[in-house]
């Protein structure tokens, strides 16, 4: 469980996490979306200590990270694949994390065995591929069995096997009861792994809610629609308060009116369909229209209590 | 990574009571000791800073054996042999700014803090561990380059044995002050989180600093000199008095208790800030 509370970071004149509020709920992996520059970083740099909060808290399990005697047993985290020493071995590497919180040598097997790393264990890792890389710093953060997983952006740059591991090992990890906390800029990996969304736009909160909720309350119904009649439908719908927008290729497609309505409409009125399918917003559309400029920032966004665990 | 299967089932679990596995004192003594001996540049600036040394202080003693003949009354073999750590010196802090600086340098400090979030913990243990390091090697070094020169020496019956007074206290101390010169360039690595400034400052302090003041007039020279870092620390490793008219110095421990002043004030100011930046 991790939570934050008012948690506040300026550098300088800049304002990169304002006032943030959530908890990261166990059993599941947590979405941390947000464009590029939004402060997902510097939350996660916050939640592990490495940046004081300016004002606010932050607390794993209870606790300030810093403050936690067991730290790699209840966290275990990748920031940055690239963040060690390059003239290494990848056994060395992952030995001096172990040691330093007196886990046993033979976890460093281990955990190579399993990111599938153990044929280079004694190479160095500047010489690594990034999907290497990101395979040992997930190595590392597993070292401790921990309970709370937190990756910064892990699929950037991955080729679609390594994307996929990394999919794969998060949902297997979540499913063991785990908490996972995963940032991505990328929509459409929330959408393939995440349970539940906190987006950020700008260090603040807009969302914290299901992916479902999150789809729903930020897709406009839309509908797409293929008649002969299309000048009349077009009128009967604006007349309904929906609008209509020409695609080209024959069809249209009508947005604030559902299927069911646009149906109806069409029956009433002896209008031929040749077509009538509901169109689906991906989550990749909803985001785009949640961050598209900061007046929809508070705009038709549920910002929705945190509820999952809190004041358990 | 033929070998990676695409289904991990997590299998991450490891069969240790879940109150195993804590930050100690002692675990990070020993993870920073695998960091420095995992790493080529420990090696080479280990060996870079025996050949020089060494090989530094024999040509000394074998040039001075072989052209100057007769030792004056103020010739003192053991500096004689010894000569070499004035460049040994800057070796060894290259070392000691890079033991932090490269944490910085390669992000592994953001690794480092993830795990062990203890900043003072960690940053005692790599210390502790650096210094211990510099120390050993310092030993190795001073002694051999002690011996090798008296044996060059010998021949021309300058040298000087190590049961002679002083002798032995002027050798170690070589070692100790090879040591602290390190531990100033690691405080001075740490406050400045950078390789190229940390070696820059180093440098500053205990070489030019040195050859600047050669350029005072006499009587600022008398004040100012016992109070450069690399020249107080040099007494430590002189067993013969200077000539009358040379500088006053303090004596061979005050002397070296001047570097390590300058040391403590570097290391103790840079912990403190280490413990509240952002890293």
């Amino acid at each position: 469980m991790i939570e934050a509370r008012g948690l506040t970071k300026r550098y300088g004149d800049t304002l990169a996490v304002d006032n943030l509020s959530f908890s990261v709920a166990p059993g599941k992996i947590t979405g941390f979306l947000g464009p590029n520059g939004a402060g997902k970083t510097t939350t996660m740099r916050l939640i592990l200590g490495l940046d004081r909060p300016t004002a606010g808290r932050v607390t794993v399990n209870g606790q300030p990270f810093e403050q936690l005697l067991q730290p790699m047993r209840q966290v275990g985290a990748l920031l940055d694949a690239k963040a060690l020493h390059g003239g290494r071995s990848a056994y060395s590497h992952l030995l001096c994390l172990a040691q330093s919180n007196n886990l046993p040598k033979r976890r460093v097997d281990e955990v190579l065995g399993l990111v599938g790393l153990t044929d280079v264990a004694g190479k160095r890792s500047k010489g690594f591929s990034l999907g290497m890389g990101q395979r040992l710093g997930i190595a590392g953060a597993l070292l401790g069995d921990p309970q709370i997983l937190m990756f910064d952006e892990p699929v950037n740059g991955l080729d679609p096997e390594g994307i996929l591991w990394i999919r794969n090992l998060m949902k297997a990890l979540a499913a063991e009861g785990r908490t996972v906390f995963v940032s991505s800029h990328l929509m459409s990996e929330m959408e393939n792994t995440a349970d539940h969304l906190l987006v950020i736009g700008r260090g603040k909160l807009i969302a914290d809610c299901t992916i479902d909720e999150f789809i729903a309350a930020n897709s406009q119904r839309t509908v797409r629609v293929r008649t002969p009649q299309p000048d009349l439908l077009a009128k009967l719908v604006a007349v309904a308060g929906g609008t209509v927008r020409e695609d080209g290729d024959g069809s249209m497609v009508v947005t604030g009116l559902d299927k069911t309505e646009v149906g109806d409409l069409a029956y009433e009125n002896a209008i031929r369909l040749h077509e009538l399918s509901p169109v689906h917003a991906s989550l990749e559309q909803a985001f785009m229209e949640l961050t598209a400029s900061s007046v929809q920032f508070h705009a038709g966004v549920p910002q929705q209590p945190v509820t999952a665990g809190k004041g358990a | 990574m033929a070998s990676t299967t695409l289904q991990p089932t997590a299998g991450v679990a490891l069969d240790l009571p879940r109150s195993a596995g804590r930050v100690t004192f002692g675990g990070a003594l020993r993870s920073e000791f695998t960091k420095i001996r995992s790493v080529r540049s420990t090696y080479w600036t280990l060996i870079a800073m025996f050949i020089v040394v060494v090989g530094f202080g024999a040509l000394a003693s074998w040039g001075r054996a072989s052209h100057g003949g007769q030792a004056g009354p103020f010739f003192d073999p053991t500096r004689q042999s010894l000569a070499g750590l004035y460049i040994g010196q800057l070796i060894l802090g290259v070392l000691g700014v890079l033991v932090i600086s490269s944490e910085y340098a390669t992000g592994m400090i953001r690794t480092t803090l993830t795990t062990n979030p203890h900043r003072g913990v960690m940053i005692a243990a790599k210390g502790v561990v650096f210094t211990a390091v510099a120390l050993v090697a310092s030993l190795i070094t001073a002694f051999t380059s002690f011996f090798l020169g008296q044996a060059l020496m010998s021949s021309h019956h300058i040298g000087t044995t190590i049961s002679s007074p002083g002798v032995l206290r002027a050798v170690i101390g070589g070692a100790l002050f090879l040591t602290a010169c390190g531990v100033l360039a690691f405080g001075l690595g740490l406050l400045l989180r950078h390789s190229a400034a940390g070696i820059g400052a180093m440098v500053g302090l205990l070489f030019v600093a040195t050859i600047l003041v050669n350029f005072l007039p006499q009587s600022w020279q008398n004040d100012v000199d016992k109070w450069v870092p690399a020249l107080a620390g040099g007494q430590v490793w002189m067993v013969q008095a200077q000539p009358p008219g040379s500088t006053p110095m303090f004596g061979p421990w005050p002397s070296f208790a001047v570097l390590c002043g300058y040391a403590a004030v570097a290391v103790i100011a840079a912990v403190a800030l280490f413990r509240r930046r952002d890293a």
